[in-house]
């Protein structure tokens, strides 16, 4: 046969083994059939170890916001509200208490209404909540100028007995 | 006109070149392909959601948000909350507004494009919520079509997403049944719940179980017999979504209604 029909199958050939040497430099070494098998389990290996490492934010342990603030977890803790994070409306504790030195509080009105806007599902612990209607329960006003989060109850008005 | 010695010599060239290149490709044993399964790893995580306890405050939601760096007004989310409504003329109303990151705080349903439906507290016949998050599935549908190998299963049974090596093609995305991934926007790459891995496997819980004020949500290991979470799961009437797709999820559900799905 002639030798315009095999030239270019050579330059095909020569294509396909350059492709061949880049992909041993390319595709790492970890990368393969790992122990879920060949269906679940065809990844690179350290992309595990990547995703073990990425930052922790939330501390979600109120042990160590006890250590300074202790008369916040103390009254937190004598209140209905024992059971939030401190982190849920303070926001994630990263690196506090050097950076950022001061946490920003979520104090808005839709923070309190997550649980309290009153919704009446009678088959949802939802319907255990005391809640109120925020288009007429004082809706111009934020919810922490009455109401204490660290003590909730209706006896402790702000100004009240504090 | 080509002889036959000729005929002979082509042919047998030409399957040894055709040879070299798919011989080279990839060295695989049939034994490795097969293997399947062999899970030698004593850790399984599950997940158990009781959905009696949640009140659908989102605490979840917006804690998975900071937590796992997705963009917070964007309108999507790892995890999200689901509002069932039925009525007592058998009509279900399901809304999800921002994947419920700041809770549910109207009694009107959204139903999309600035519609709400009004629904009277007496012609409500149950009504509860529902979060949802990465089932990480034992048959991952999402993991079988990836054309390029960057989601896999863990040993443990986490689906992870390697983010360096996805091209962004969103096959995974389609082929989820729960939807439960979505495409990041700020790394342009596939997303997804991986039950904070690198929470779990520092000893501390995933965001959103440590966040739920109620334990509506709780993590826990399978292979170990004395975990709470796996003998409530082993021991109690639990239910996944969507069994009918033979995905075999990890996340169970206490208190699922059949309008769920």
């Amino acid at each position: 046969m002639s030798s315009h029909v095999f030239r270019p199958l050579f330059v095909i050939i020569g294509l396909v083994g350059v492709i061949l040497i880049a992909r041993l430099f390319i595709v790492p070494e970890d990368f393969g059939v790992h122990e879920r098998g060949y269906m679940y389990g065809f990844y690179r290996k350290s992309n595990e170890n990547e995703w073990k490492a990425f930052p922790v934010k939330y501390k979600f342990n109120n042990e160590y916001c006890k250590a300074c603030h202790t008369g916040q977890y103390d009254s937190l803790m004598q209140s209905a509200h024992a059971n939030i994070s401190c982190e849920n409306c303070h926001g994630p504790a990263l690196g506090h208490p050097l950076n950022p030195t001061k946490l920003k509080i979520d104090k808005t009105r839709q923070q309190c209404l997550r649980c309290h806007t009153h919704l009446p599902y009678p088959t949802s612990n939802r319907a255990t909540i005391r809640g109120i209607n925020p288009d007429k329960h004082n809706p111009d006003i934020e919810c922490f100028m009455c109401h204490n989060p660290h003590k909730p109850n209706i006896g402790a008005f702000r100004g009240g007995t504090q | 006109m080509i002889t036959r010695r000729d005929l002979l010599k082509y042919a047998i060239t030409g399957i040894a070149g055709l040879a070299v290149p798919t011989a080279a490709i990839q060295v695989l044993s049939s034994k490795k392909i097969f293997a399947g399964k062999g899970n030698v790893s004593n850790v399984r995580w599950i997940f158990l959601v009781n959905t009696y306890k949640c009140v659908g405050c989102g605490l979840c939601v917006k804690a998975c948000k900071k937590e796992n760096e997705i963009p917070y007004d964007a309108n999507v989310t790892r995890t999200w909350i689901e509002r069932y409504v039925i009525t007592k003329d058998g009509k279900v109303f399901a809304d999800s507004p921002h994947g419920g990151r700041d809770g549910f705080i109207m009694s009107k349903i959204y139903l999309g494009k600035g519609r709400y439906q009004d629904i009277k507290e007496e012609d409500i016949s149950k009504a509860f919520f529902v979060p949802k998050l990465c089932n990480q599935c034992d048959n991952p549908p999402c993991v079988q079509v990836c054309p390029v190998g960057a989601t896999y299963q863990t040993a443990d049974g986490v689906v992870l997403v390697d983010r360096t090596w996805c091209i962004g093609c969103a096959y995974c995305i389609m082929a989820c049944p729960y939807g439960a991934r979505f495409f990041h926007p700020v790394y342009k790459v596939a997303e997804k719940c991986n039950f904070c891995y690198h929470r779990i496997n520092k000893g501390l819980k995933p965001a959103c179980v440590s966040a739920c004020p109620f334990s509506a949500r709780e993590i826990g290991n399978i292979q170990n017999s004395n975990d709470p979470i796996a003998k409530i799961i082993k021991t109690e009437r639990v239910r996944v979504l969507k069994p009918e797709f033979g995905t075999n999820p990890m996340v169970y559900y206490i208190g699922l209604d059949k309008e769920v799905r």
